[in-house]
């Protein structure tokens, strides 16, 4: 008699393998033909796991799937699965590396090249969805720190956020799919940086403008004020700082500031904001 | 020093902080909102404050979709309004295989 | 005698009302209406993100409703050691929303570091047996609480199974302390795809442990050789036959919390609540039923 983990081993390896045969503990039902490699009975496992799989990674990833269609969609999320089968039972978390694979898998790469930042961009959303709650910090908080030493403050970003650079327009691409634009609002030689931020409950999706991609590169990096705007003024020449950090602030993606490094902090100079 | 980081100096942050406090405190009105857009691109937000994302099931399904069977390898939906690279040459495919059906052979069903 | 069967019934703050699935398309109608439903259940796995839309919906429910939840990713059945980091997960679930009622399955679902989105079926043997009674008592020492174990829905049998499906749960309650999820509709399905008697098996039921029944709709099918296949679907109405059958196992369960469970094609919010009224009245007619009928003791297995 098999062990059980013989037994669950070989379900496993079956279950995604429609070429494995079934385990040999599965009864048969009585008239059907013992010769076949396994039976329908069986299938139904098979069936159940895939496509629960696809039809999770057909809810995280919507605007793929209305880009490509159903049927490419359900054909190239099969193919996934048997690449990249879930790793955890939290639906939400499968197709982490799903942007990877339409980023190399031949039929999408060569076809629609912009699929593997969208899918990127959606997952970053469902992310964002699940992400840990917090208050986005007020802009008047940068009005409290010592002004001489505001170019070395750093900020923690909302915990919600993602940056999503793309040489793509990833933004419109992903609204448009959903009907928050017209596709001929899609420009397609405009790449995007797509901010994805959940200040409360809804994911927002946000269009950068351009530096904004660099300077919010720079403040997730870690980097002070000064350093975030160099970034973006390297990327755009007439780069301003103030209606970046406005708008920024405005979306609610940052959560908090930290006073500059200690050596360069006076008594009562910079109070510490936000989380 | 590079030639940016002289646009950035301390006191030019400073003034670009202060100038930034001050004009968030004034946008809430629906004219300043509208230039907010403007400068700070689109927002698309509340549209989709139910995106659950996948739900855990403990459920069945009669839908039958697990063989990888031949199919078509041109995408069909949304993307044709957005050609890629049209003008290159390398994602044109030869013109007798356009729009054609090519089956995806390593995943095909054993039987 | 029915009366001192109802009180030996798992205790647990969950009224003995109908119940139904909570799903986020219905948040804002359930919180603007207030409906009378009996009480509501969750899949646990959906609320062990960080934060956001579904812990702020479901943590106002709560304050208003009763709470059952159900994991669906642990795995109890598997051979492998249980994943102490989902283990975890599901306590901050029940730490936070303390449920009356916490449910997973006789099922698995994770193999080395592979999770099938299913429940898989285990083979009933000696071997299973200490593995599942091992980890439910790993689940309910690290809980701090009781669970319930739902019976499966199969759709095939293994030759090395040696134990009945009742009695491998009644002796897994007695091992362990936990109590059982009767689900109606998996017995109809388990029952018509393994081709024994559904009545037989709820006859058979260790009713004394149940502390909760589950009820769904199935989608028939055909297998290779044409037999009828019922697929647990969860996707449509509870089908008539497992309507009779429950109101079966009511004459030996007495007054027990249920669940209409509905996952895939999730209705409007009428069409559920209406299917949620009527369990509630299956349930109260067989109360009145029984009462005047308590000869249906004697059909006991």
């Amino acid at each position: 008699m098999p062990s059980l983990s013989q037994t669950q081993g070989s379900f496993a390896r079956a279950l995604l393998d429609p070429s494995d045969p079934a385990p040999q503990d599965v009864r048969r039902p009585a008239g059907a033909d013992a010769t076949a490699p396994q039976t329908r009975r069986f299938d139904i496992y098979r069936n159940n796991v895939a496509v629960a799989a696809i039809d999770a990674l057909g809810e995280t990833f919507p605007a793929v799937r209305a880009l490509v269609g159903e049927e490419f969609f359900r054909a190239t999320a099969r193919a996934y699965l048997t690449q990249s089968p879930p790793r955890s039972p939290l639906l939400f978390r499968y197709g982490a590396t799903f942007g990877d694979f339409l980023q190399t898998f031949p039929p999408a790469a060569r076809s629609v090249p912009y699929l593997a930042d969208v899918a990127r961009f959606e997952f970053a959303r469902l992310q964002a969805f699940h992400a840990p709650d917090a208050a986005p910090l007020s802009i008047a908080a940068l009005g409290e720190i010592d002004p001489a030493r505001v170019a070395s403050v750093t900020f923690s970003v909302h915990p919600s956020v993602s940056l999503s650079r793309s040489g793509y327009p990833v933004v419109s691409l992903w609204a448009a799919s959903t009907g928050l634009m017209t596709s001929d609002q899609v420009d397609m030689g405009r790449a995007e940086d797509g901010l994805v931020v959940r200040p409360h409950l809804q994911v927002d999706s946000h269009i950068l403008p351009p530096g904004g991609g660099p300077f919010l590169a720079a403040l997730i990096a870690g980097k002070n004020l000064a350093t975030a705007a160099e970034a973006g003024g390297a990327a755009v020449p007439d780069f301003d700082l103030s209606t970046h950090l406005a708008g920024l602030f405005e979306t609610g993606a940052i959560a908090g500031v930290l006073p500059p490094p200690a050596d360069s902090v006076q008594p009562n100079a910079a109070p510490r904001a936000g989380l | 020093m590079s030639k940016t980081s002289k646009a950035f100096t301390a006191a030019s942050i400073a003034g670009a902080v202060a100038l930034a406090v001050t004009a968030a405190s004034t946008i809430a009105t629906p004219a300043h909102a509208q230039a907010k857009e403007k400068c700070y691109g689109i927002s698309l937000a509340g549209q989709n404050d139910c995106a659950a994302g996948p739900g855990t099931t403990c459920a069945g399904t009669s839908t039958v979709d697990y063989q990888g069977n031949a199919w078509t390898l041109v995408p069909q939906g949304y993307c044709a309004k957005y050609g890629v690279d049209k003008a290159n040459a390398e994602f044109d495919l030869p013109g007798d295989r356009v729009g054609s059906l090519e089956p995806l052979d390593r995943d095909l069903p054993s039987s | 005698m029915h009366q001192a069967k109802t009180m030996d019934h798992i205790a647990s703050g969950m009224p003995p009302r109908a119940g139904v699935s909570l799903k986020p398309q219905h948040y804002h109608e359930i919180l603007e209406k207030g409906p009378d439903v009996g009480w509501f259940e969750v899949h646990a796995e959906n609320y062990m993100g960080a934060g956001g839309a579904p812990h702020h919906y479901l943590s106002q429910i709560r304050e208003i409703y009763p709470l059952s939840v159900h994991g669906v990713g642990l795995s109890i059945g598997a051979a492998q050691p249980l994943d102490e980091d989902h283990l975890a997960r599901l306590k901050a679930v029940t730490d936070r929303y303390q449920p009356e009622l916490v449910s997973e399955h006789l099922a698995w679902s994770t193999h080395q570091d592979t999770y099938f989105p299913d429940l898989l079926p285990v083979p009933y043997s000696e071997e299973t047996f200490q593995r599942v009674a091992d980890h439910i008592d790993q689940v309910q020492e690290f809980l701090g609480r009781r669970i319930l174990l739902e019976n499966p829905a199969s759709y095939l049998a293994f030759e090395s199974s040696t134990i009945g499906e009742t009695e491998f749960l009644s002796r897994l309650a007695k091992t362990t302390g936990c109590g059982l999820l009767l689900d109606v509709n998996n017995v109809m399905v388990s029952a018509t795809n393994l081709g024994y008697a559904p009545e037989a098996y709820i006859d058979a039921f260790p009713v004394d442990h149940v502390g909760e029944v589950h009820l769904a709709g199935h989608a028939p099918d055909r297998d290779e050789t044409g037999a009828e296949v019922l697929i647990d679907a969860h996707d449509r109405q509870v089908a008539d036959c497992v309507w009779a059958l429950y109101r079966r196992a009511l004459g030996r369960l007495g007054p027990v919390p249920n669940l209409i469970e509905w996952d895939v094609d999730v209705p409007a919010w009428a069409t559920l609540f209406a299917e949620g009224q009527a369990a509630q009245r299956v349930m109260d007619e067989a109360a009145r039923t029984t009462d005047a009928e308590p000869v249906l003791e004697a059909r006991r297995a």
